[in-house]
């Protein structure tokens, strides 16, 4: 991440993800698998490194062969064909965008970290610090609720955050600079969306 | 990660007059009112400058009719008009926080050019 000043003096926290160019690899349609989809490869990879069915699943669509394969549903696969490129030419600035990603492991945490629980008193003899305190009742009904905000792994799952915005585009390394943070570390791969309300 | 330094450089004010901790400075400030466009003037003396790129800034303060007012600019701001170099300070170290304890005249000694 960093930050960019606005046309007013305003300053703008950006991300800037390497959007792209992705291409087709497979085109997935509801009569054959029963839905409508793309699916895109981003990422060179060496074909040496690459085992051979994969080769030949990469062979249908120009032999280039891909790190990352993810899937994105569209309305018409129809207008895509094999070995075609996708670029971030569908965005303007301004746009609203989703990116879904797997967002940083944080193993196994307590539940100040994992659920925002308060801190206790850190003085005065205290020994509650960063402990769960009470977690249910005794003679009813004896037993710990469902659902309880306990420790345990948190992070290292899907997480989307929606409608970012578009700050600014530079089609010439295939840039996107969106305004606001999107899950996981740096260099983590991401998936990027139009909103359902913009379909 | 260049590619992020690439874009941090195209933001940079580098037109701007240099000055150092110490030094008294006006800042000429743009501000808007809705259609309106007007440029505004703080006068002071910097008492600190932090490094960096579009998260650079430095802190401006003075004294206004007894009290003391700070204002930290982001440096590379584009709202920022232009900065004019009143006076040079003469100062040792370069957080000059110790101004705040001092009395305006006492704070003038101090900053005199030996």
């Amino acid at each position: 991440m960093t930050s960019l000043f606005g046309s007013n003096g305003e300053y703008i926290p950006v991300t800037v993800i390497e959007a792209g160019p992705c291409t087709v690899t497979q085109i997935k349609t509801k009569a054959n698998d029963g839905y409508d989809a793309l699916q895109l490869g981003f990422g060179p990879k060496k074909k040496s490194r690459v085992n051979k069915p994969v080769q030949g699943h990469f062979e249908k669509s120009g032999g280039e062969c891909y790190a990352f394969l993810r899937e994105f549903k569209v309305d018409d696969p129809e207008a895509f064909e094999l070995g075609q490129t996708v670029t971030l030419d569908m965005f303007t600035v301004g746009d609203k965008i989703d990116v879904s990603g797997r967002n940083k492991g944080r193993g196994f945490s307590g539940v100040t970290k994992r659920h925002g629980f308060h801190l206790g008193r850190k003085t005065h003899g205290s020994h509650n610090y960063r402990l769960p305190g009470s977690i249910g009742n005794s003679a009813w009904p004896s037993k710990v609720i469902k659902g309880k905000k306990m420790p345990g792994r948190y992070g290292n799952v899907r997480q989307t955050m929606r409608n970012l915005e578009v700050v600014d585009i530079r089609p010439e390394l295939n840039l996107l600079l969106v305004k606001g943070a999107v899950p996981g570390p740096v260099n983590a791969t991401i998936e990027i969306k139009k909103p359902k309300a913009a379909k | 990660m260049d590619v992020i330094k690439q874009i941090e450089k195209e933001h940079l004010r580098l037109d701007l007059e240099a000055f150092s901790p110490g030094d008294r400075v006006k800042v000429h400030v743009r501000i808007r009112e809705g259609e309106k466009e007007r440029v505004q003037v703080f006068q002071g003396i910097v008492i600190r400058k932090k490094n960096g790129t579009t998260d650079a800034s430095f802190t401006v303060r003075k004294v206004s009719y007894g009290i003391g007012v700070e204002r930290i600019f982001p440096t590379n701001s584009p709202a920022l008009d232009k900065i004019e170099v009143v006076e040079k300070g003469s100062v040792r170290r370069s957080k000059i926080y110790y101004l705040r304890g001092l009395k305006e005249k006492a704070a003038r000694m101090k900053l005199r050019r030996k």
